[in-house]
């Protein structure tokens, strides 16, 4: 073999990158930074992983008994959802009308209320449960609003992208007829977006089901106090119980709001 | 003058169609009347407007004492915490991650019930609650920022491993049959053509989950697993508006930064 065979057999050589290098050092850097700050140890988690599994395996003997205890609680969970997501939803539907850039025209009015929601959608659902509770008191109601509140900050920023990229023709259309801002929202915004609309909808009901499963846990109602009454007491049968119904229901309205969800965009 | 003019035809009617919307409709309205019942509303606190009034004048007079003092126990170094945690949460469960990424892509080569069951144990994971998690993992190695690492690294799998499978069922298969005709390995044709082509999706989606990560780090305190949920917890508890607002402009001002980066490096990814 000639020594330019030997050459086109080696593979190219890759042009050296200082960016990547950077990233890489402030990755590895990042991670010795952060093992240190949170104390994280792996081998702490081996030499207790028995504890670890020990918790497991209860969990994994579920008390079936504890089942008729848990579905009126799984049903108000349910009922929180919904509430929470109409409420929320009825709510960012107004407000991203509002906010949409082709439909009011002031910058102004639009980058104040932009900057409200983004506010709003940076808070966590579960702090909003905790801040709720802090103000409406113990119970659903608390966990309904913080849940309204974060279908809101969820859906209005997809409801506001959905109503700018409509095609202007119709508003356009209606405009030179003299129609008023009601008529246009009711005839030209509305029908194109309707299916985008309730189709969102259903992907906050999604997050929501599976938010409030855990609100109750800071006393925000829901099959979360029964979770944290449970471990409280170290009862990890039916905690089992409790996570199991708790998947079940989950991937079952995850499973139909999707297929819902596809067969409204066909 | 001709009044027909003024009349719009009517609309064509389909009538499957109309009775399947009317359903919805019903069922709709019936659940959510259903979800009203039972609900007392009137349970709210006589106190409420007091206290988010309360809460609303802390955020605007927040106690700026709080912000950095130098014990460890300020707003700074908690919120510095909570980042850490999302930061190694997150690589942890990039790493794991991966294989269950391949396992549940759904490629040409491979039989359905492979990427099926990998899909369902994802959703499993997806859907365990990550509170119980931190509780579990508080139980073997004890309170603090190491379980709420852990319970982070663990749950983002579910969601992480889905994105990371969704890129790799988006792959061409080009690049890799390029890479076998001439002569490449099998080891070859993951360096050369998989992993070139997925690398901008899989950090472009790492970054994504260390936004929601930092989220839910921020919540993790409130079980006692280290970060800014647990002096938050504390000060609603006994009643520190002024503590609370500044805990809450804390975090709100961490997302809405971190947000920013994340954003910028994948704009620049892309």
């Amino acid at each position: 073999m000639s020594k330019n065979d030997q050459d086109l057999m080696n593979l190219p050589k890759k042009k050296f990158n200082i960016m990547n290098l950077i990233w890489l050092v402030i990755i590895v850097a990042g991670l010795f930074i952060s093992v240190n700050v949170t104390n994280t140890h792996i081998s702490v988690l081996f030499a207790n992983f028995s504890q670890f599994s020990d918790i497991f395996v209860q969990m994994s003997h579920p008390d079936w008994s504890y089942l008729g205890a848990v579905i009126p609680l799984l049903l108000e969970t349910i009922k929180m959802a919904i509430l929470g997501t109409v409420i929320g939803s009825v709510v960012a539907f107004i407000y991203s009308l509002l906010i949409a850039r082709n439909i009011i025209k002031n910058k102004v009015v639009t980058g104040i209320l932009r900057f409200i929601m983004n506010i709003i959608r940076t808070i966590p659902d579960l702090l909003l449960g905790a801040v709720f509770v802090a103000i409406v008191g113990i119970g659903p109601v608390a966990g309904i609003f913080a849940l309204a509140v974060f279908t809101f900050g969820v859906v209005v920023k997809l409801f506001y992208e959905a109503i700018e990229t409509i095609d202007p023709g119709p508003i356009e259309a209606l405009t030179a007829v003299g129609a008023n801002k009601l008529q246009i929202i009711w005839f030209a915004v509305l029908p194109q977006i309707m299916t985008y609309f309730i189709s969102y909808v259903l992907y906050a009901f999604e997050i929501n089901v599976r938010a409030s499963t855990v609100l109750g846990y800071i006393g925000a109602g829901g099959i979360g106090l029964y979770l944290q009454q449970t471990l409280q007491v170290f009862d990890y049968a039916k905690t089992g119980t409790i996570i199991i119904v708790i998947i079940v229901v989950v991937v079952l309205i995850d499973y139909v709001s999707s297929k819902s969800r596809e067969a409204l965009m066909k | 003058m001709d009044t027909t003019y003024k009349k719009l035809p009517s609309k064509p009617v389909d009538v499957k169609k109309r009775i399947t919307h009317w359903l919805i409709a019903i069922v709709s309205i019936v659940l959510i009347v259903w979800s009203c019942t039972g609900t007392d509303f009137g349970g709210i606190k006589a106190s409420a407007a007091q206290i988010a009034g309360a809460i609303f004048s802390g955020i605007f007079h927040p106690d700026w004492s709080y912000v950095y003092n130098g014990t460890g126990e300020d707003l700074i170094s908690q919120l510095w915490q909570t980042i850490c945690i999302a930061f190694l949460g997150t690589f942890i469960s990039a790493i794991i991650s991966l294989p269950f990424a391949f396992w549940a892509a759904n490629t040409r080569h491979k039989k359905w019930y492979a990427s099926r069951s990998g899909k369902i144990v994802l959703a499993i994971i997806r859907s365990f609650p990550e509170i119980v998690l931190a509780l579990m993992f508080i139980k073997a190695v004890g309170p603090g920022s190491a379980a709420g690492v852990l319970a982070l690294g663990f749950h983002s799998v579910g969601m992480l491993a889905k994105l990371f499978s969704e890129a790799i069922e988006n792959l061409e298969d080009g690049p890799n049959e390029a890479v076998t005709s001439v002569g490449g390995s099998k080891f070859n044709i993951i360096m050369f053509s998989t992993m070139p082509n997925l690398m901008p999706a899989l950090i472009s989606n790492t970054l994504y989950r260390f936004d929601v990560s930092i989220r839910s780090a921020s919540i993790l305190g409130l079980v006692g697993a280290g970060g800014i949920g647990y002096p938050l917890i504390i000060a609603l508890q006994y009643r520190q508006w002024n503590r609370v607002g500044i805990i809450l402009l804390g975090i709100i001002v961490m997302v809405v930064v971190i947000d920013w980066i994340s954003g910028w490096i994948r704009k620049k990814l892309v």
